[in-house]
């Protein structure tokens, strides 16, 4: 065989392999009740959840609990398909996050917890302010 | 007063630097097409229109700068990019802070990047400006502002905040102009933000050089000739979009607190991709000098490159990483804009390439396993490699967003540990480089055969074994990982060293840029091996900080107690004070030594400043905080075994606009860094528990106890004007004065107000945290001639810390230089090439 065709299949297999590591590693967005069913399934994989803290009738934030010494805190999420979810949080509570518009919370079920490792947060004025 | 004409000259600047653009794109086409050289007519019309569109760019520059220096809010990118109290230092970062004006920089760069193209080529000059000119014309589209019909193109920094804003102020009110901006992110306020971008977008602009050149060569036939005038520009480039990421990596190490210098975050991905494939262009670039293969391999590289640099600005601007990325820019609706340019070129490039593909010569016989390029070769392709590893995940939120496009649903996200599978991916590739990188050079510089590379290999082979062998006795490293990526690291500087002094000895120092280049990169790969694998957490702690927490967090984390040494490492470390920094006083100020005013930016200094003999402020003064969103907390180290003694200044920024930003102060040992940050934010004083309140009587002079601390009452003062409350002729505020005496002689001043207003008693109470005491005047008592004072007490202060050892980081560091000055003798050695060919006319 010729040494460029040997090159050309190791740079083949390479890519496979580093499509198919990346393929195992990802990641993904997925609604509350799909990572409960992941979970129940016996995937301990990490999972991004995208949505809204839960809101009351006139607009403000409810079921954000920090723990007493503040080091830790707990909420009641809404996914995109608005279902609800308590998340632990097991690091102080972003100060911006009662502004939020939106939050990716990264993590996965233990038991019926869900505890996210990482809070993503997105909010109306990070880089450009729209109100007055 | 609006100022309505300074904008629509910006407006009016950018439009003719777009039209001009095109016409200098026009004009260089036809001049391409003709033949045409030097003083033709095509060329001097597009030469004339492009220094035109050069000098609007400069116009538009100028323009938007005086706005945001003369803090023209009625202009939203001042309103929201700058403010009064921001120095002018920082205005300049304001300037590039948003989108338009970073489109700007990059208008600005490449506009410079012309200039010097049409002064020093002779026959290149129409075809490579053709593409400069419709690169430009694209990117002045971007910040156009021209809206036809439904159509939006481009976003002009030029627009009224009334224009933008959809408030009812402006129906009361067409000309409101608010007091004062939103201002630069605190966050960025850091020298870096004024180095980081324009360095990041010279190298962006630079990639368009060889990109230039490449299609130039393309389209006139000169399917080889490009190369030479091409190399410098692509080696200048590199270097500078190196520095410009390695500069970045250090920002975010320095007041980010990522917990290192890189975090494989999208953003930063989208530079590193490109910075890759600009290594692995130009190896095969200097192949195809040397021995006419490779050509193919470069131009592809070549093109992918620049078309990865418009990819990764798609990416960063188009708001498509939105769930992703904490750090993309905010969109501003020119997705579709972005789309097309990055499209038009790739297109552009296909068409050029594929037109010519089979006139590029390409050797017939296969390079030998002993010759330069077959391992020049094999390093491209693994630098290719590297950088699609990185590539896939970064497009994560492209690929779904095409398979929605088609109605399928893809969910696909960033491995939730990034940093660790990037790491663990890239580290094999980093091995591959780094073994090529020392093998490479000796076939590089030599005929070699089987036996001449035995006998060139075998002493760096032995002699970096041998190093490697004692520094991972040393320094105790049993990951077998680490150990390759040692003995990788070594070979490559063994053997670069070899060629290196071969070089010197020969007195061919023009020729030593590679060597010490990769020099450099070897140095860099193992610093970031010892720092990244053996960054390790010294301050261990027993307590539970928190039952919530996990053992590592509880483990990891030291609390320090005010003024109570606690032990870590080899240090006895001690908190020592909360502090803020004021303009023209050196150093800090204690946080308790400065009442508020209505104004954040102005405080009152309670007790005079001394620094070492010289009066900085007197007590009473008002001083200007241009940060007080800016807190630091002084930990004192004393190093048990040396006795030396430093002091460290952790800052957490209360960021009006991201949260609590923690920032860590890092101490720079020989052997390691020591990084530490307050990991939890201290106490607001709100939060604070206080025990219940205790009234005591004191007259002036007397002497108490506050919280176990001896205090003196030194008497009241009447106030005539005082800070958050308006007081009329009838109302009476009165301060009492309380000197407080802690540990080590340090005094402290209480001063609680008492105030009468409108008939109702009003209490300003006085919060010392060094003393754990909370002191107010309950009642002024006439008759004995004495003040009730009421006292209250919290737990000691706090904070909570962490710190990291970052061994060998200075490995990094070093590297970094070493391998940005061997870029600049490659950059010089090759221009000088081109200079020469140029003047005997053959380009």
């Amino acid at each position: 065989m010729k040494k460029s065709s040997i090159i050309g299949i190791v740079v083949i297999a390479i890519a496979i392999a580093i499509i198919i590591s990346t393929q195992n590693s990802a990641s993904s967005y997925v609604s509350f009740d799909i990572a409960k069913e992941m979970a129940q399934n016996g995937s301990s994989k990490k999972i991004h959840v995208v949505g809204e803290l839960k809101k009351n009738t006139v607009g403000q934030v409810i079921g954000v609990n920090p723990s007493p010494d503040k080091l830790s805190v707990s909420f009641v999420m809404l996914d995109d398909n608005n279902l609800e979810q308590t998340v632990y949080y097991n690091e102080p509570m972003p100060s911006d996050f009662l502004r939020s518009e939106k939050v990716v919370v990264i993590g996965s079920y233990h038991d019926d917890r869900f505890i996210a490792d990482k809070i993503l947060l997105k909010c109306p004025s990070k880089y450009e302010e729209t109100e007055l | 007063m609006v100022h309505t004409g300074i904008g629509n000259i910006g407006h009016l600047l950018i439009i003719i630097s777009f039209i001009t653009s095109l016409m200098a794109a026009f004009g260089y086409f036809k001049a391409t097409n003709n033949n045409e050289v030097g003083k033709s007519p095509w060329i001097s019309f597009s030469r004339t229109a492009f220094i035109i569109h050069g000098f609007s760019v400069v116009g538009v520059v100028v323009t938007l700068y005086t706005i945001i220096y003369n803090n023209y809010f009625e202009y939203h990118y001042a309103w929201s990019h700058a403010s009064e109290n921001l120095p002018p230092y920082y205005m300049i970062a304001s300037f590039w802070e948003g989108q338009e004006g970073s489109f700007m920089l990059w208008l600005f760069w490449n506009a410079l990047l012309g200039f010097i193209i049409i002064k020093t080529n002779r026959k290149w000059e129409a075809p490579v400006m053709t593409v400069f000119a419709v690169v430009q014309a694209f990117l002045a589209s971007m910040i156009l502002g021209v809206v036809i019909g439904d159509l939006k193109i481009g976003s002009s920094p030029f627009l009224l905040l009334r224009e933008v804003l959809n408030d009812p102020i402006f129906l009361i009110n067409p000309d409101f102009i608010p007091a004062d901006g939103t201002g630069l992110n605190p966050l960025l306020q850091n020298y870096w933000m004024v180095i980081h971008p324009p360095m990041t977008f010279l190298g962006f602009a630079c990639s368009l050089i060889p990109f230039s050149y490449c299609i130039a060569g393309l389209w006139t036939g000169k399917v080889k000739e490009w190369v030479r005038p091409a190399l410098p520009w692509t080696i200048f480039g590199t270097m500078i979009l190196g520095t410009a990421i390695i500069m970045g990596g250090y920002w975010a190490y320095e007041t980010l607190n990522f917990g290192g210098y890189w975090n494989w975050d999208p953003v930063e991905n989208a530079v590193y991709v490109p910075w890759l494939i600009m290594v692995a262009s130009i190896h095969t670039m200097i192949t195809f000098k040397k021995s006419a293969t490779a050509l193919k391999t470069s131009i592809i590289l070549v093109i992918t490159s620049f078309i990865l640099i418009l990819y990764s600005t798609f990416l960063t601007r188009s708001g498509i990483l939105g769930n992703a990325s904490v750090h993309s820019f905010t969109d501003l609706g020119l997705s579709g804009q972005l789309l097309i340019y990055l499209m038009f070129f790739l297109i552009i490039s296909i068409i050029f390439a594929a037109r010519v593909w089979k006139q590029i010569p390409s050797s017939e016989k296969e390079a030998s396993t002993y010759s330069r390029e077959f391992w020049v070769f094999i390093g491209a392709l693994t630098l290719s490699l590297m950088a699609f590893q990185v590539l896939i995940p970064t497009s994560f939120p492209v690929f779904n967003a095409v398979i929605e496009l088609f109605g399928g649903i893809s969910t696909l996200a960033q491995p939730a540990n990034q940093i660790e599978f990037y790491s663990n991916s890239q580290v094999w590739f980093a091995i591959a480089v780094a073994l090529l990188s020392g093998t490479g050079q000796f076939f590089f510089w030599k005929k070699m055969d089987k036996q001449k590379l035995i006998a060139s290999l075998t002493s760096p082979i032995l002699i970096s074994l041998l190093l490697s062998a004692v520094i991972f006795i040393v320094a105790n490293i049993y990951d077998p990982v680490y150990i390759l990526v040692l003995v990788a690291g070594m070979y490559s500087i063994v053997a670069n060293s070899k060629i290196l002094l071969e070089l010197l000895k020969s007195k061919s120092f023009k020729l030593v840029g590679g060597s010490v280049a990769h020099i450099g990169i070897a140095m860099m790969l193992i610093g970031i091996m010892f720092s990244e694998g053996y960054s390790e957490a010294i301050s261990r702690n027993t307590l539970i900080i928190s039952k919530e927490w996990t053992d590592d967090q509880n483990q990891t984390n030291i609390p320090l107690f005010l003024n109570e040494p606690s032990f870590m490492d080899k240090y006895e470390i001690t908190y020592r004070n909360e502090l803020m920094k004021v303009n023209d006083i050196p150093g800090y100020v204690k946080k308790s030594n400065l009442n508020n005013t209505e104004d954040p930016y102005y405080k009152v200094i309670k007790q005079t400043v001394v620094i070492d003999g010289a009066t900085y402020a007197q007590a009473g003064d008002t001083v200007y905080v241009q940060s007080p969103e800016n807190f630091y907390y002084q930990t004192d180290y004393k190093d048990l075994e040396t006795g030396k003694e430093f002091t460290l200044y952790p800052r957490i920024q209360v960021n009006p606009q991201m949260g609590d930003v923690i920032s860590p102060d890092i101490k720079k040992l020989w052997g390691r860094d020591i990084y530490s940050f307050v990991s939890v934010k201290p106490y607001s004083e709100e939060d604070i528990e206080w025990s219940e309140k205790v009234d005591i009587e004191v007259k002036v002079g007397e002497r108490f106890f506050v919280n176990d601390y001896v205090a003196d009452f030194n008497g009241l003062e009447k106030l005539d004007r005082m800070s958050f409350v308006d007081l009329g002729p009838e109302d009476v505020a009165v301060r009492a004065n309380i000197t407080v005496y802690a540990e080590d002689n340090i005094k402290y001043l209480a001063q609680p107000v008492f105030i009468i207003q409108n008939g109702q008693v009003g209490k300003q109470p006085d919060v010392i945290k060094e003393i754990a005491s909370k002191i107010s005047v309950e009642s002024i008592n006439p008759d004995t001639g004495s003040v009730t004072l009421g006292l209250t007490t919290t737990q000691k202060d706090f904070i909570i810390m962490k710190a990291l050892e970052k061994p060998h980081i200075n490995i990094l560091w070093i590297g970094t230089l070493v391998m940005i000055a061997g870029f600049i003798i490659a950059v010089r050695r090759r221009y000088i090439e081109f200079m020469q060919m140029r003047d005997k006319g053959i380009e």
